[in-house]
């Protein structure tokens, strides 16, 4: 009796995972497979950039707020990204699409810096 | 910045003279308007008050002329929502000098964000001086968009390289020096390769007694390089100014008064204009200071500076916009 249960158990356990697989695997509708893009923020204030480092997965579009009451730039030491000036409320975004460590700063005030970590 | 004042002088030096240990107390209270003039080691302090009782021959120098700073022309926030007005106020100033000056020095910062119509309303202020002629070193808020190419058009026709120059005043040499441009992550102001070959070259043939004038935007020493207040290789331009009896070195950037003797170098910070800024450490951030509207001006300031020729001294002297 028990070995039937168990077999009938296993046999729909099986047939669950297939289907499963089978509606998320190709299916474009299916959220699971397509993530949203991933965004992520840095806020600028009293000269320095809230978090320092911002680790981020590959793909994710950071978005830089000034909230300072004086204007700041965005700059990729690797000229990998360049804003223009951003006066207060102003922002900044960029896209992420290869890992690696991106170390920018503020190109008015030099001794604001910070990374940005992509995985 | 803390409100000193006016009338309160410790030490009523009528003329003495003061020797190099009192040069650190007359520092202390220059801030409240004093005139200090240096000759040759030997210091003569004279407060702002009783300018008037001084001897036109003492005072006059031959040469005369201001520093502004800091202008901002386009900020807009709680700390001076009327940027305009007082750059007014302080040609108002300028204007009631005895002595009229012969010309000015702006040491940076002209605009807020490099636009055009800042850079335009400041030329449009100024045409209301005294002094006809300005000379500019642009700070880093005048180079933000362009490299400053746009600065460069407006300010920078007869300058070399970024905008670096020099002309003669009635025997002082005048050295005009761009501090601001390829700021390096983390790093302090610049004056790059090129120009500190071009200031070796500059000042090679001229006497040993000819006073010298630096003016640049980011002091030229490090006033506190915590928040980027001081330039990476302003040493060696000094070194090639070592050889010289009297060398005065006037910045901005700070929004504070402040002011050092190293040797024959007199450093000296100036005002703004448009707000002041926290002394080293006392903040978080160098940021704009708000101060209760009424007492704004007193923390805003010109420079006015006189050279009489034949003495090695330059009188620099600080006065705020009330």
């Amino acid at each position: 009796m028990i070995r039937k249960t168990v077999w009938i158990g296993g046999l729909l356990a099986t047939v669950m995972v297939a289907t499963l697989l089978l509606l998320s695997a190709g299916s474009p509708r299916s959220s699971a497979q397509t993530p949203q893009p991933a965004t992520a923020e840095v806020k600028v204030d009293n000269f320095s950039f809230g978090p320092a480092t911002l680790t981020v997965p590959v793909g994710t579009t950071v978005t830089w707020t000034n909230r300072d009451d004086i204007p700041h730039t965005i700059v990729s030491t690797d000229k990998v990204f360049k804003s223009k000036v951003l006066d207060t409320d102003e922002k900044f975004s960029f896209t992420f699409a290869k890992a690696g460590t991106y170390s920018y700063f503020c190109s008015i005030h030099a001794k604001m810096t910070g990374s940005v970590v992509v995985q | 910045m803390a409100q000193k004042n006016k009338d309160e002088i410790l030490h009523d030096h009528n003329n003495d003279g003061i020797d190099r240990r009192g040069f650190l107390k007359c520092m202390a209270w220059a801030g409240t308007g004093a005139l200090c003039v240096m000759e040759g080691g030997i210091l003569k302090s004279y407060s702002l008050s009783r300018l008037g009782e001084i001897s036109a021959k003492e005072m006059a120098g031959e040469l005369s002329f201001v520093q502004i700073s800091d202008s901002h022309m386009g900020f807009n926030k709680p700390a001076n929502p009327d940027v305009a007005g007082t750059l007014k106020s302080a040609l108002e100033k300028i204007n009631g000098l005895s002595r009229a000056p012969e010309f000015m020095l702006h040491t940076g910062d002209i605009s807020h964000l490099s636009k055009p119509e800042e850079f335009d309303t400041v030329d449009q202020i100024l045409k209301g001086a005294s002094a006809k002629d300005v000379f500019f070193v642009p700070g880093e808020h005048d180079v933000l968009n362009d490299d400053g190419k746009s600065y460069l058009e407006r300010y920078g026709k007869n300058a070399k390289g970024c905008g670096w120059y020099s002309f003669d005043k009635k025997g002082v040499h005048f050295m005009g020096l761009v501090n601001v441009m390829n700021l390096k992550a983390g790093g302090l102001g610049t004056l790059g390769h090129e120009q500190l070959e071009w200031i070796e070259d500059d000042v090679q043939h001229l006497k040993h007694s000819t006073p010298i004038v630096v003016f640049a935007h980011i002091p030229l020493w490090s006033v506190y390089p915590e928040w980027g207040w001081g330039t990476e290789d302003s040493a060696q331009a000094l070194a090639y100014l070592k050889k010289f009896g009297s060398v005065t070195v006037l910045n901005g950037h700070i929004h504070q008064t402040m002011q050092k003797v190293e040797g024959n170098v007199t450093f000296h910070t100036a005002a703004s204009t448009a707000f002041p800024q926290p002394q080293p450490g006392k903040a978080d951030s160098p940021g704009p200071m708000k101060v209760p509207a009424e007492q704004l001006k007193s923390v805003l300031g010109i420079t006015n500076v006189n050279y009489v020729q034949g003495r090695q001294a330059l009188g620099v002297v600080d006065s705020t916009l009330v």
